[in-house]
């Protein structure tokens, strides 16, 4: 198991290599730091000096690749390739271009996207099965038929509507919580309830006709009719069968999405006024601030391929028909 | 004479549809192609989807039709000079919409402003709801005779929408009863009770209320702004229509860009095997372990550096705008081909073992052949239904993109720049609610159209894949 796991590891160092080339090549050789310098500093009073000077704070003041002015190893480490690119592997983040610390950052703002993204993922886990389940108890009446209807309704409405529709009903016309805001502590609380409550109903639509799918499949299946012939009751049928199995895709189909919880959600914290890892990236998208921008996409990457590794393993630990190959 | 003005994102739509257009003969005399499409025709809710879809398309695509307008002869024997602006047929179509800018906001089929300003009286200044320039203008007591006028044009409407229906059917009823022998007036009964193997009744009820909404509204728009105007007074349906073509743009030039990539490199790795299927894979894991927005966000800032850094290289504002809009599409393309690509690699891992795949490569035919032949064809349905799919997705994308400032150039008219631009609308006294509801309204019945439409055409070619029964 172990060999297998540092294999499946070792897989990621070639892709993790890849991402850090395409970053590369996307931050700084389409365009060069000189037009990233004048883009900063704006059109208007751009000279030489400037740029340069700019270029020298940031750090952007090396060659690309092979710094030849450089004496012995610094031929290599003296470029923004290695100070820029491969430190990131080290995961030393740097400064942002406004300068602050990124790393210090990141570890402060990961806490309040995870208050929401844990809160979301589990209750809609939890919501989204139950109704699913339901549906599939009345599959092939008018129930389940209004049902895929609704949730195609629910699919076709934008995130965005969800959330400034929210906002308005529950914030502004019943007034039961705060728009926005976030707070240290247990107090943040209140100000958790509703983009939570947001972020779970516009999931609704597309993962309970998914769900609903997955459960039908399993209904049909011989051992459910097996099930059945024993004289075993449809609630027993339905939780001790058909969940059961049915949660195996369900699970493994999460994990891949656990790691990239920490990133949290552009559209909700930006709404919400809430310090997470979205509206850090927004804000520096914003700003146009390429260092932060460079560094997400990074570890945004990074939690990806951890959770393509998580999904492996996961699948092995669930269902022994898996080997370990 | 205007000069005509092909944008690239015109000459790819146009591409487009004639390829749709070409495929459809293609279709027509294959019985193996046109059966699935066939199905698909019989399905009530693929007929109604697809009137709203063909509605929303032929304001697209007269909306893709630019040119530079002409300008009245600037002297005597001056020549025809052209404006720098570029218009669109739509444009033209619309007439008033596009110019007749209020001052600020107003409501939907308002008379008055939507702030009080100081009006000039007989009595002195006073302050007050001042009338609208264009909406409702031509009332004299708009209190009393507005609610007269509303009816009168909306019975307008519907006589006009009533004429065009009986039109319609009246064609269709004539070539039925040509075929079939019998008098027209019966085949007209015949096709609205649905007496046929396609749903002529889903089709001629969805086509009727379809007209109905769009000639009341032209009726109404004729006199009022029908919902109403933004902040800078400028016509939010006409915003909102013009949006349409934005919207199908994103959603089909998106697959059409990725196509040949996705197509290619999917069929090469199931088809090849070996070092060839190692090297796609890792590319395209690669390029997919990058989360799509972050992608996005990154490729977007670069395009704002360079297009900063070389303001010379476009002719003008709309051009700009419009390479930005492929560019996005481009970029979407990269973030979401992947899926396609290891669709096509597994079902062509299947196919390649198959009987008369092997055959072909045992009489040495060359593999190019092959895959022409007897590989591609095999695999157009998941083409097809990738593009149907992707369609819904794409189309929420842009708003979502667009609000993040990382969609659309901002002078390029979406209704994700519109959602953004009424942000704060909602929180205004009384709350501004009609940008957003005409936004969000309009693109959820087209995508909504789209997901029921995308269902049925995924059930008819490729019934393996059904998620309902």
């Amino acid at each position: 198991m172990i060999a297998y796991i540092l294999r499946r590891l070792l897989y990621a160092i070639p892709i993790l290599i890849g991402v850090n080339v395409i970053t590369f090549v996307l931050f700084f050789v389409v365009n060069t730091p000189d037009d990233m310098a004048r883009m900063q500093l704006g059109q208007k009073r751009v000279n030489e000096q400037a740029v340069a000077s700019w270029k020298r704070e940031h750090g952007y003041d090396r060659p690309l690749l092979v710094n030849a002015a450089a004496p012995g190893l610094g031929k290599i480490t003296d470029t923004i390739f290695f100070e820029k690119s491969l430190k990131l592997f080290r995961f030393d983040f740097g400064q942002s271009d406004s300068g602050r610390d990124i790393g210090y950052d990141i570890g402060q703002r990961m806490w309040p996207s995870l208050a929401i993204a844990v809160p979301v993922l589990l209750v809609g886990l939890l919501i989204n099965i139950s109704f699913a389940l339901l549906i599939v108890f009345f599959r092939a009446t008018y129930i389940d038929v209004g049902a895929v209807v609704l949730c195609v309704v629910l699919m076709s409405i934008s995130g965005l509507f969800y959330i400034i529709g929210g906002q308005y009903l529950v914030g502004k016309l019943l007034r039961l919580v705060p728009i926005s805001g976030y707070d240290t502590g247990l107090a943040a609380a209140k100000f958790l309830v509703l983009p939570v409550f947001i972020g779970v109903v516009s999931g609704i639509g597309a993962s309970v006709r998914l769900y609903r799918a997955l459960f039908l499949e399993e209904v049909n299946k011989d051992y459910v009719r097996t099930a059945r012939a024993k004289g075993l009751g449809e609630g027993a049928v339905m939780f001790g069968h058909v969940l059961r199995n049915a949660l195996i895709p369900i699970l493994t189909g999460i994990v891949v999405v656990l790691p990239l919880l920490f990133m949290g959600s552009l559209l909700t914290e930006s709404f919400f006024g809430i310090p997470g890892l979205g509206s850090y990236t927004i804000d520096a998208i914003d700003m146009q601030d390429f260092a932060i921008v460079r560094v997400m996409v990074f570890l945004g990457s990074v939690l990806y391929i951890l959770g393509l590794v998580l999904t492996d393993i996961s699948y092995t630990l669930v269902d022994p028909r898996v080997r370990l190959a | 004479m205007p000069v005509p003005v092909l944008l690239a994102t015109d000459a790819l739509f146009f591409t487009l549809f004639a390829l749709l257009l070409a495929f459809a003969a293609l279709a027509r005399r294959r019985d193996h192609l046109r059966a699935p499409w066939q199905a698909v025709a019989r399905s009530r809710i693929a007929v109604a989807a697809a009137v709203v879809l063909a509605s929303y398309a032929l304001v697209g695509l007269l909306d893709s039709v630019h040119f530079h307008p002409r300008l009245e002869p600037a002297g005597p024997h001056g020549g025809a000079t052209h404006s720098t602006e570029v218009l669109s047929l739509f444009d033209v179509l619309v007439g008033g919409l596009r110019t007749q800018k209020e001052k600020t906001y107003s409501a939907p089929l308002a008379t008055h402003l939507y702030a009080k300003e100081a009006i000039e009286g007989p009595a002195g200044a006073d302050r007050g709801y001042p009338r609208l320039r264009y909406g409702g203008a031509h009332l004299a007591d708009p209190e009393h005779d507005r609610a007269d006028d509303l009816v009168l044009r909306i019975a307008q409407g519907i006589a006009l929408a009533a004429l065009i229906w009986s039109a319609m059917l009246a064609v269709a009823a004539g070539r039925r009863g040509r075929r079939a022998g019998s008098p027209a007036l019966r085949s007209a009964v015949e096709l609205l009770q649905g007496r046929s193997p396609y749903p002529t009744r889903v089709l001629f009820l969805s086509l009727a209320v379809v007209l109905v909404l769009c000639c009341v509204t032209a009726r109404l728009a004729a006199g009022y702004h029908v919902l109403g105007t933004d902040k800078v007074g400028q016509d939010v349906l006409y915003q909102a229509l013009k949006s349409i073509r934005t919207g199908l743009v994103i959603g089909t030039l998106t697959t059409l860009v990725m196509l040949p990539a996705a197509v290619l490199l999917g069929v090469m790795a199931g088809y090849f095997r070996g070092w060839i299927d190692d090297l796609i894979q890792y590319l395209y894991t690669t390029l997919n372990s990058i989360p799509g927005v972050l992608l996005i966000a990154a490729a977007i800032l670069m395009m704002q550096v360079y297009i900063a850094n070389h303001e010379e290289a476009f002719a003008s504002v709309a051009e700009r705008a419009d390479l930005r809009l492929l560019f996005l599409c481009a970029i979407l393309g990269v973030t979401s081909w992947t899926s396609l690509c290891r669709l096509l690699r597994g079902e062509v891992l299947k196919l390649r073992e198959l009987d008369y795949v092997q055959a072909a490569q045992a009489f040495g035919v060359r593999h190019f052949t092959v895959l022409r032949r007897h590989v591609l064809p095999n695999v157009v349905h998941i083409v097809l239904i990738t593009v149907v799919l992707d369609f819904s997705g794409l189309v929420l994308a842009e708003a979502v993109l667009s609000y993040v400032n990382i969609g659309v150039d901002p002078t390029t008219e979406s209704w994700g720049n519109m959602i953004n631009g009424a942000r704060l609308e909602l929180a205004r006294e009384p709350a501004v609610w009609w940008s957003l509801s005409a936004a969000l309204g309009f693109m959820f019945v087209l995508v909504l159209a789209a997901n029921l439409f995308a269902d049925v055409v995924r059930d008819a070619l490729d019934p393996r894949l059904r998620t309902t029964r």
